[in-house]
């Protein structure tokens, strides 16, 4: 797989994206890190990975997380999930992809197994409810925060500012506003976007 | 609903939960969430393993608990049939989907280059983001939109946004943060 990452400016006219300038030194390192980033993701994992991976290890720059998480959202499976397993084999392979994935995964499951055990003992408490509530908006912002922070790769994208914005605009009012089920907007929307992007490359 | 090893429903049962969530792995675009209505029609609708409020309660416990979302599917098998439950579900959810990312990831990265594939990921990024405003926005209707503390929810939420983008806090402070502010009401 090296090969292609150190080949990535071969394509004439054509700048690279910027690459992340670190990368996990060993299978331990990368189990440690996913462990960290899923212990404090309440809510979803999606947030801190781009804190983690992207602003604090800089495992990967903004634009490769984008591509990486592109992927990932269009397979099947739980999105980070994919994430790590994509992440652990660009480094260290089929290894890697199960360190990653074994590290989000096995103490969290451990966690939510004992909650879920528990609930019924607490369930009726009306704190228990709030809190759940109140960490659910915060969940919410997370995301949303998230988001922000990735549409800075709109004005790198190959679409062009305008292009790139509008069909990010389309997909948010197809699935929240007129709920349409994703794989119809992906299947539409989707194919538009990669032919109007298979254009720009001619 | 569910207590030691041995399993509340049957081995034929058991095997028949793990197919569902086998099937529904290669369906879950967009993430697990995505099949979650289907997973309630086959154990709520079709089987009656658990009740709405029980269905409702194990996606909420895995969204407060730390981790991937995705565990809301173990806390549903647990919930229908203990350990070899969530055995069941989890793997089920799992093993088809990772075996296919696998394979796409790698025969994409062969690939990263050509023109198909650069002109497969920027048309999809954009697309990408709009899906997770598109995220959050339906995380947060309920608080924001239907919640009975619509302010309070709406002041939680912005704050979580600006915190994120002025400031290098762990989000870890933030969720604590919403939990006392749910603990006294005001979301």
């Amino acid at each position: 797989m090296s090969d292609s990452e150190a080949n990535d400016s071969r394509e004439s006219g054509d700048p690279p994206a910027p690459h992340a300038d670190a990368a996990p030194q060993s299978l331990t390192e990368l189990f440690l890190a996913f462990n960290r980033l899923a212990l404090q993701g309440f809510g979803g994992v999606l947030a801190v990975a781009q804190r983690e991976l992207v602003e604090r290890k800089r495992w990967l720059s903004r634009e490769e997380f984008v591509e990486m998480l592109a992927l990932s959202q269009i397979l099947p499976g739980p999105n980070v999930v994919n994430l790590a397993l994509m992440f652990g084999d660009r480094f260290f392979g089929l290894r890697g992809a199960f360190a990653a994935v074994a590290g989000m995964l096995v103490v969290p499951l451990l966690i939510v197994l004992l909650l879920a055990a528990a609930y019924a003992e607490f369930a009726r408490v009306p704190a228990v409810s709030g809190a759940l509530r109140g960490m659910g908006a915060v969940a919410a912002g997370l995301v949303i925060a998230t988001a922000i922070k990735l549409m800075g790769s709109l004005g790198t994208n190959r679409l062009g500012l305008p292009l790139a914005t509008t069909l990010a605009v389309l997909t948010f009012v197809t699935i929240a506003w007129l709920h349409w089920p994703l794989v119809w907007v992906l299947a539409g929307l989707g194919s538009l976007a990669i032919a109007l992007a298979w254009m720009r490359w001619r | 609903m569910s207590s030691g090893l041995a399993s509340p429903i049957s081995g034929v049962d058991l095997l028949g939960l793990f197919a569902h969530f086998l099937m529904l792995s290669l369906l879950a675009i967009g993430g697990a969430i995505t099949t979650a209505p289907d997973m309630h029609r086959y154990v709520v609708g079709e089987h009656h393993w658990l009740t709405d409020a029980q269905f409702s309660a194990s996606v909420a416990i895995a969204q407060a608990a730390p981790g991937p979302n995705v565990l809301f599917v173990a806390v549903i098998g647990w919930n229908v049939a203990g350990p070899l439950g969530a055995l069941a579900t989890m793997t089920g959810t799992l093993v088809p989907s990772t075996a296919l990312t696998l394979a796409a990831a790698r025969w994409g990265a062969r690939r990263r280059e050509t023109r198909g594939i650069r002109a497969f990921t920027t048309g999809l990024t954009p697309l990408t983001i709009g899906l997770l405003v598109a995220t959050g926005w339906l995380l947060a209707q309920p608080y924001v939109i239907d919640g009975a503390h619509r302010l309070g929810a709406i002041a939680v939420v912005a704050v979580t946004v600006l915190v994120m983008l002025r400031t290098r806090l762990s989000p870890m402070w933030l969720v604590g943060l919403g939990a006392a502010c749910g603990i006294f009401g005001w979301v």
